[in-house]
């Protein structure tokens, strides 16, 4: 039996194509990100959270570090030699009366050292042997006192250099070493922290959210209804990429106009090799993120395996805080595989240093490997299709 | 992969004399090694074009797997599907092109309103921005949910949900179109309204519409049914073909509503007898084909009624089927070890169990309950009926202490449930929606856990869990993991966890929304044997036939009481004057109709 004739104005109509479906999914896209207090935390609250706490609470630098000054027996000398640590900026020297004090505030942590004048100090000091002044260091925290130590070093050297001049009895020393430090001549960590936070502002875009709001489309039983339409799978894969790609991108533009505007840190080198970089690395993390949602179908696997994969790597793993040549042998080679490695090291040269096509071009093509592959990936293992 | 055999070769053309649907010994298991299960054993049918077929079959029969399967979601791991001519496998593009299907959860975006659900599936779909105008209006227009176009689509109830799901589905007409269990969970009210729609599309455009179900009243009304059962096709053939084999076998006894339920249950163990069900005032009746006049007299006897023949229904049939491949042992209707038809003593005395008293309960400017008072005596079945969003879960909460009451008093037990929540908790059991079991755990796991959070000990918990391993048939399923069981055993282990500190008051919270007929029998024989052992139970329910087995019911709307009474009393408010006595789901409606009527703006 034949159905009757019935009206279907719809059936007929020219269908709208891909573009109108590609609009349509990136609509959707960001009417969610809007909308969702989650997205928004991620998106827009988490990258000033870190930029202010980068720019302005955590600092690798040692300033007004707390010292504790046991003096024996004071005179002129031992005046002149503590008023070196006073007028340094990076100390805050705290008169004791004896070593056992001392000792007992350093345990207490309340100091992060000690140095310490015995009582001949004057005398000694002209004498053959010199005078021995001992320097007690908390190594609880290695790297503060790596720091504290070359800081204490400086000091008492820009202090003998001080004495020698108004001092004709001593001869200059026959060698002087002239230190200038290129790029960041203050020795500001600001400064090469604010540029790498781009790379895991990028990351926490780019992969843990798009991770997890592809995971939530899988949980939610709205991929299913989604997946049974005439769109094709390029389509959703790229309706969810353009979104987070514009995202990823404001992202980096706040990040750059923070650091150039608020934290007064310098750009050398060009926009467009900036620009350029940070699509290439953002293409990487987002293939990564969909990757993630590919294998992890619910928000909180999704959530924990694109933060223990690419969050945390790219904060610790990818030259950003710790140094990578200072890391064990194998751990440098994990870095290898991290986007954020690349991208960190053309970020901090294009910041402080310029454009150097000998950090730029072979970091570049790394990321263009390794975005090529993530989404090369995805586009094999995603199909229409459940199960 | 896939076997093609020319035997099975795709027909030149797709004329509408073809079948809309066809399934050719497809198979398809999930799982690897040892844990691969066959979902879908060899199953072949066809869905004729433009009417309805219904998909009826048990949790777990495989009705999702086929839809799925239907759609190229899934690719079968032999034989064939076709959709309109074409191989939804390698064509799958194409089909989903001419296929409209909503999946169980509706597949709507929650944090997107009305409009921008239906614009982005517009947009999916390829509807130009000038019919799009005219579509809308229409879809509106027949599901009513033109005033909430502004609405994000996580805020409307469970049936305008499913009414946006099957919108979305529809923008642009499809020839065929898949519903997987669109009313579950849904109120009599909107199940109506989305059979309207359906028969609607059907008859204005053609449509061919495969929809599952596990209603069987709704299999009623389909064109033709197909009946899915582990996985393999039963029987597939119009619904009266159906009751037509059980011509003859289908009796109702006129009961008196004090002894109603007490009669089913012993007719429902009786010898002879393939189902009892309490139907309106009477005990529908199903027996063997060849019933001895000494079984029948025994029958007549145990109902102390007459038995008058009526004409079969699709329900009896689809039951007598399942019985019919049940092994003898399994217990359900039939299998009557704990069917000791004893009466407790004094079941309907006048202690009085839970009392509220003006009871509110406000959600910021939201009034969830409003003034409500009720009390219910010991052993009692109380049921709460109503709409999606009428209160009742708010209600629930309430009583058992989960959520303080803005105002009013509750009495649980003789305990006052503002003051002693944890008191009175102790003397209650819970049962949620959604079963509230560790699904990691297993079976013994999760009874083992219960019985110590509720704090037993020593040789009572070792009883106790005896007791809930035989009393709910449980004990070949001790290792299996609790997420992986049919809905039906997720349900008794999660009533065995319930009852594990002999709770009086029983609270049970749509028990059986999207649990098979079969389960649901044998659930509520249980919950009967349990009042008669004094245990008060409180039940919400969607299901307008369960709301019989209640001594007394609650229907609620808009927060608030429309009827409360026994279910005669209730039923007896809708009858029109002169007329007769509705049934439960026509008085439902007629009340709650009502009750939207009198409370504008809601």
């Amino acid at each position: 039996m034949n159905p009757p004739a019935f009206e279907n104005t719809s059936q007929h109509a020219p269908r709208g194509g891909a573009g109108q479906r590609l609009r349509g999914l990136i609509r959707k896209e960001f009417l969610q990100i809007v909308r969702d207090p989650s997205s928004i935390a991620i998106a827009f609250v988490m990258p000033v959270v870190l930029l202010l706490l980068f720019g302005y609470g955590l600092s690798l630098d040692a300033e007004h570090v707390p010292l504790a000054v046991v003096v024996e027996e004071p005179d002129a000398d031992t005046a002149s030699f503590v008023a070196a640590f006073q007028h340094s900026r990076y100390f805050a020297p705290v008169a004791m009366a004896n070593m056992a004090e001392a000792e007992q505030a350093l345990q207490a942590r309340r100091v992060n050292g000690i140095v310490h004048l015995r009582e001949n100090f004057a005398r000694q000091r002209r004498s053959a042997g010199g005078a021995p002044v001992q320097i007690i260091l908390n190594g609880v925290d290695a790297n503060t006192a790596r720091l504290v130590q070359g800081y204490v070093t400086g000091a008492w050297e820009t202090w003998l250099a001080h004495e020698a001049q108004g001092d004709a009895a001593t001869p200059h020393p026959p060698v002087v070493v002239e230190e200038r430090v290129w790029f960041n001549s203050e020795l500001r960590s600001r400064d090469f922290l604010v540029p790498g936070l781009i790379a895991v502002i990028m990351t926490l875009i780019g992969a843990l959210l798009t991770a997890m709001v592809m995971a939530r489309e899988w949980e939610r039983g709205t991929l299913e209804a989604l997946l049974v339409t005439p769109v094709a799978i390029q389509e959703i894969l790229l309706g969810k990429l353009i979104p987070y790609f514009i995202l990823g991108t404001g992202g980096m533009i706040l990040s750059v106009v923070a650091a150039v505007g608020l934290f007064e840190i310098p750009l050398r080198g060009s926009l467009l090799v900036l620009f350029t970089a940070s699509s290439l690395f953002l293409l990487a993390a987002l293939g990564m993120g969909l990757l993630i949602s590919i294998l992890a179908k619910n928000q909180f696997v999704a959530g924990q395996v694109a933060i223990i994969v690419t969050f945390l790597p790219a904060f610790i793993l990818s030259g950003f805080i710790f140094d990578i040549a200072s890391m064990p042998g194998p751990i440098q080679f994990i870095t290898h595989f991290i986007p954020a490695r690349y991208f960190v090291a053309i970020l901090q040269t294009v910041f402080l240093a310029g454009d150097v096509p000998g950090v730029i071009v072979p970091n570049g093509a790394a990321l263009l490997v390794m975005a090529a592959f993530f989404l090369g990936l995805n586009r094999l293992k995603s199909r229409k299709r459940l199960g | 992969m896939i076997a093609n055999s020319p035997a099975v070769e795709t027909p030149p053309g797709g004329g509408p004399a073809d079948a809309a649907l066809e399934f050719r010994q497809v198979c398809k298991s999930f799982g690897a090694g040892p844990k691969r299960t066959a979902a879908l054993k060899n199953v072949t049918f066809q869905v004729q074009p433009g009417v309805v077929t219904g998909l009826i079959g048990p949790d777990g029969a495989g009705k999702t797997t086929l839809m799925r399967l239907a759609t190229g979601l899934l690719a079968p791991d032999a034989g064939q599907v076709v959709v309109l001519g074409r191989d939804a496998t390698h064509d799958a593009l194409a089909v989903q092109a001419a296929l409209g299907y909503m999946p169980q959860r509706f597949g709507l975006y929650e944090d997107l309103t009305v409009a921008e659900n239906l614009n982005l599936y517009a947009d999916l779909q390829g509807v130009g921005r000038a019919e799009r105008r005219v579509r809308f209006d229409e879809l509106m227009g027949m599901t009513g949910l033109a005033p909430f176009m502004r609405r994000l689509a996580g805020r409307l109830s469970g049936g305008m949900k499913q009414k946006l799901g099957l919108a979305c589905t529809l923008v642009r007409s499809p020839q065929v179109l898949l519903l997987d269990e669109p009313t579950v969970g849904v109120d009599p009210v909107s199940r109506r309204e989305l059979w309207a729609i359906v028969y609607r599309l059907v008859a204005q455009q053609g449509m061919s519409v495969l929809l599952s179900t596990l209603y069987l009243d709704e299999a009623e009304r389909c064109h033709e049914v197909i009946i899915l059962h582990e996985g393999a096709v039963l029987a597939q053939g119009a619904p009266a073909s159906f009751s037509a084999r059980l011509q003859g076998r289908t009796y109702v006894a006129p009961v008196p509503a004090t002894q109603r339920r007490d009669v089913q249950a012993r007719l429902a163990v009786a010898p002879g007898v393939v189902d009892a069900v309490i139907q309106g005032d009477n005990v529908r009746l199903v027996v063997d084909g060849d019933l001895s006049p000494a079984q029948w007299v025994r029958l007549r006897e145990s109902a102390a009624a007459a038995f008058e023949p009526v004409p079969p229904r699709f329900e009896d049939s689809f039951i007598a089927l399942l019985q019919s491949r049940r092994p003898p042992a399994a217990g359900g209707a039939a299998g009557g070890a704990q069917a000791d038809i004893r009466r407790g003593p004094g079941r309907h005395n006048d202690q009085t169990a839970i009392v509220v008293r003006d009871v509110s309960r406000r959600f910021g400017e939201f009034i969830a309950v409003h003034e409500v008072s009720f009390d219910v005596k010991r052993g009692e079945v109380f049921g709460l009926l109503g709409a999606n969003g009428a209160g009742k879960t708010t209600m629930f909460r309430m009583l058992c202490g989960l959520l303080p009451p803005s105002e009013g008093n509750l009495t649980v037990a003789g305990v006052d449930v503002r003051r002693a929540a944890a008191a009175a908790r102790g003397r209650l059991g819970y049962m949620s929606q959604k079963f509230s079991l560790y699904g990691h755990l297993s079976v013994w796991q999760n009874l083992q856990f219960f019985s110590r959070a509720y704090g037993l000990a020593g040789k009572r918990r070792a009883a106790r869990l005896a007791w809930a391993l035989g009393q709910f048939e449980l004990a070949d399923l001790v290792d299996a993991t609790s997420a992986d069981l049919p809905l039906g055993y997720k349900q008794r282990l999660a009533l065995a966890c319930a009852l594990m500190h002999e709770p009086d008051i029983l609270f049970l919270d749509e028990p059986t929304s999207g649990v098979d007929p079969l389960a649901r029998r044998e659930f509520w024989r249980r919950i009967n044997e349990l009042s008669r052992d004094n245990v008060t139970v409180l039940v919400t329910t969607h299901f307008m036939e369960e709301a019989e087995y209640c001594d007394r019911l609650a229907i609620m709307a808009n927060g608030q009481i429309l009827a409360l009474g026994p279910p005669e009393e209730v039923k007896d408010r809708a009858r029109p004057a002169g007329g007769v006595r509705p049934g439960m789901e026509d008085a439902f409606i007629f009340l709650i109709e009502g009750g939207r009527q009198a409370t504008p703006g809601s």
